[in-house]
């Protein structure tokens, strides 16, 4: 029997993806599960594992852009030891089963390419060649060097100026005053380490008030499809985390349902995939708001980029020291900067500054808002 | 539970391709076609006994014309148009057996008859009925008629007829100068006919670009044959002997004599006599059968191929039409590119095109580069003395995308393979530029001309 490997599912918005790496060739022996492709897609790479055990046949060659669903190749399960012939690809089309006549209504499918199907085509192609080849002729120069870009920076470089053009995006501040957070961590840590077997950080209240502040403006939770507004009913919350790749999101689902505990304890998991790069495509979906913490670069302020569909997305920024006036005193708090980035065609201004606002209030009285609730 | 998976109508080259290949799938497969033999217009009265008389007459006048410039004194040919008949006969017989042949082999049941749609999953065949899942329409065409100059066959006749003449007239007639025009007008002038064209438009095989229809209507006239161009058959009278045809132009009016006249004005769907309306399958004005952009009718599981459809009426097209339907019906989409189907007239020189034509090109405001490489600088032509025409290759003005390639020269119908191959795989002038070609070969000039279009050609 054979069987046919396939592009899994890659998420929502990824439909297709390009050939990094061919870890196993045709005619080799594969046990089942044993990596036999690698993916690269803009938000990670996946590995392709065999689904059964028996003889590879690669239909993909490396740097090959395949689709969502596309055959790679096949494993051949009776053959046995390590080489063996090819089958022709009729073959494997000989095994589809027969589709009941009634069920093929107008498919969608596109069989006759007319000459307008042609000239599309090539023109797109033109199009790719003409934007990637300037940059592989021009020659080195002493005082600079020239890499091409991966794949994935390429996307990513794409990805950020279509948002900057698909969306009206705008930045809002406020500022925090840690301290409460810090004196709670301070005299609680110990005993949670006891009892979760996981520090208790930072990201856990933030990712706990924003859940809050999106109940109450669950616009920034919400996305433009068409020209309808969806709000998501859920809380996923994307935690961005740099890694040597370039920046991954990997997202904490239903953050609402969800203890200080079990987020702490997600997070850490996901830091470490993260910096093995076995993260997998499903845990960067289905974000709905992200968090990006540049504090820990040392960031005092920045205007985070929307992660699109995404309508918001909340920066973080280093906790520092500074004189702040409290009941008509003069005293030193940790204080950190907030940004808000959001979507202005559906979030307008007072939404989004009452959404900071309400972090700063949940932020600045940990116990009674987030935890005790 | 119905007799059948697929039911193909019509065992031409679209039919019985298909029903082959559904075979070959593992479909359960009948094939239902009104002649008693296989292969349809193609293999009975088209292509095949065409390209036979082609050859043979080209063989003859070649001795009798040609021969001389080699060295070889042939002072007495002759032929005899019987035995030239019986031959191609023989291969037509040939081929359609080997058509009942592969039937066979691939356990394809046919049924000889007139079929016709009882409902839309039931065909009804001189009284017997037979369901299937699906039903491939695959019906064909047949030659248009004047209605003041019907198709005796003999004196007044079509494709068909010319193909059965039993001598060579004397003078002939033929009304439409497209490629099935020019190519038995080829025939019977080699062997000895005077020919004369009546063609409506202002160009002969106005489905090839103009350069390349200029360049034939000047070998052909060389070659002995006329044309009246822009002028029309009006009417016509038959009496026992000959055919008087009325025919004007813009400035004059003649009359014009012939023992027999062929009518090459196109052809027309067979779409008529299969029950199409009763089971409500939609069709154009024309009566071409209305298919999606998988050959489906307004019935999902009702599927139209080849000439039936409309489109160039071409024998390959049909059958590659048939593959796709067949592959979608096992769930598999194969793309079909009907830019990189190729078209031939298999006259001296062959005219062969695939791709765009300039004039389309122009209309769609495309941007390309055009370079034609003429024969006369093609070493192998000059070895041959086959010297007549030349290659033209378009190309897409940025991206080099080659768009159209159109040959008239000997051998064009095989030099076209390449730029086939070339178009489906969206190639660029260049890649086919630096492609090596053999030397010395004719192909070469498409190499050169590829040079020409965006470089320089080193030959010329």
């Amino acid at each position: 029997m054979k069987k046919e490997v396939k592009v899994p599912s890659l998420g929502e918005s990824i439909t297709e993806a390009t050939v990094s790496n061919i870890l196993k060739t045709s005619g080799s022996y594969v046990e089942m599960d044993e990596e036999i492709i690698e993916l690269e897609t803009d938000k990670v790479n996946q590995t392709i594992n065999a689904p059964e055990s028996g003889v590879l046949t690669v239909n993909v060659k490396v740097d090959d852009v395949v689709k969502v669903g596309q055959v790679l190749g096949e494993i051949d399960t009776e053959a046995k030891g390590p080489k063996k012939e090819e089958q022709p690809k009729e073959e494997v089309k000989r095994e589809k089963p027969k589709e009941e006549p009634e069920k093929k209504l107008q498919s969608g499918a596109k069989i006759r390419e007319t000459e307008e199907d042609f000239l599309q085509s090539i023109g797109s192609e033109q199009k790719e060649e003409a934007k990637e080849k300037p940059v592989e002729q021009k020659k080195e120069s002493k005082n600079e060097k020239r890499t091409r870009m991966s794949k994935l920076r390429r996307v990513i470089a794409q990805k950020l100026v279509e948002v900057k053009n698909q969306t009206a995006m705008l930045t809002t501040f406020n500022e925090v005053d840690m301290k409460e957070i810090i004196d709670f961590r301070k005299n609680e840590q110990e005993s949670f380490q006891k009892k979760h077997g996981v520090k208790l950080g930072f990201m856990s209240f933030f990712i706990k008030a924003a859940v809050k502040a999106l109940e109450q403006y669950p616009e920034i939770n919400g996305y433009i499809e068409g020209e309808e507004i969806v709000v998501r009913k859920y809380y996923n919350i994307g935690v961005a985390v740099g890694t040597e790749k370039g920046l991954m999101v990997p997202v904490i689902n239903d953050c609402d349902k969800k203890s200080f505990a079990e987020i702490e304890k997600e997070l850490k998991v996901f830091a470490e995939k993260a910096r093995e790069g076995s993260l997998s495509i499903d845990s960067l979906q289905g974000g709905g708001f992200t968090i990006s913490n540049g504090g820990v670069y040392g960031s005092m302020l920045s205007t985070p980029i929307l992660n699109p569909p995404q309508s918001g997305i909340l920066g973080m920024h280093a906790i520092q020291k500074r004189a702040v006036v409290i009941e008509d005193e003069i005293v030193i708090r940790p204080m950190m900067y907030l940004a808000l980035s959001y979507d202005h065609r559906i979030v307008d201004g007072k939404e989004a500054i009452g959404f900071l606002v309400q972090m700063k209030n949940y932020l600045e009285d940990p116990v009674r808002q987030l935890v005790d609730s | 539970m119905r007799d059948y998976q697929v039911a193909v109508i019509g065992a031409g080259p679209g039919g019985y391709v298909a029903a082959i290949k559904a075979s070959q799938l593992g479909l359960k497969t009948v094939c239902i076609e009104k002649r008693k033999t296989l292969g349809g217009t193609c293999l009975n009265v088209g292509c095949i006994p065409s390209k036979c008389l082609l050859h043979s007459s080209e063989l003859f006048f070649q001795s009798k014309y040609h021969f001389s410039h080699h060295g070889i004194d042939t002072p007495n040919v002759h032929f005899d148009f019987s035995k030239m008949q019986t031959r191609k006969n023989e291969v037509v017989k040939s081929f359609v057996q080997g058509i009942d042949f592969l039937f066979k082999k691939n356990k394809v049941e046919h049924i000889e008859g007139y079929a016709k749609l009882v409902d839309p999953y039931t065909i009804e065949v001189e009284g017997k009925k037979v369901t299937a899942d699906n039903i491939i329409l695959a019906t064909g065409s047949e030659p248009i008629e004047l209605d003041f100059l019907k198709f005796d066959e003999k004196k007044v006749v079509s494709s068909t007829g010319a193909l059965e003449l039993s001598s060579i007239p004397k003078k002939m007639a033929i009304v439409g100068a497209g490629i099935i025009g020019v190519e038995l007008g080829s025939v019977f002038s080699r062997l000895g006919a005077s020919v004369e064209f009546v063609e409506f438009l202002d160009r002969i095989c106005p489905t090839f670009d103009k350069d390349i229809s200029d360049a034939a209507y000047k070998v052909f006239t060389k070659q002995g044959m006329k044309f009246s161009l822009s002028h029309k058959v009006t009417s016509a009278k038959v009496d026992n002997e000959q055919v008087f045809l009325q025919v004007e132009g813009a400035k004059k009016t003649k009359e014009l004599q012939a023992d027999t006249v062929l009518v090459a004005i196109g052809r027309k769907p067979n779409s008529s006599h299969l029950g199409l309306e009763k089971v409500g399958i939609q069709r154009t004005e024309k009566g071409f059968i209305r298919v999606n952009d998988c050959f489906q009718t307004n019935y999902p599981h009702i599927f139209a191929i080849g000439d039936v459809i409309g489109g160039q009426m071409l024998a390959h097209k049909a059958s590659e039409e048939g593959i796709c339907v067949v592959e979608f019906i096992k769930g598999t989409t194969l793309k079909l590119s009907y830019v990189a189907i190729p078209s031939v007239a298999y006259t001296y020189p062959e005219i062969a095109s695939v791709g765009f034509m300039e004039k389309v090109l122009q209309e769609k405001n495309i941007p390309y580069k055009s370079f034609s490489f003429p024969m006369k600088a093609n070493s192998r032509a000059k070895c041959t003395g086959q010297e007549e025409g030349f290659v033209k290759v378009l190309g897409h003005k940025t991206d080099k995308t080659l768009l159209g390639v159109h040959i008239i020269a000997a051998n064009a119908s095989e030099l076209i393979g390449e730029a086939a191959v070339a178009i489906q795989k969206k190639m660029t002038i260049d890649e086919l530029a630096n492609t090596p070609h053999a030397h010395p070969t004719l192909s070469e000039a498409i190499k050169e001309a590829s040079l020409g279009a965006f470089d320089k050609p080193l030959h010329l």
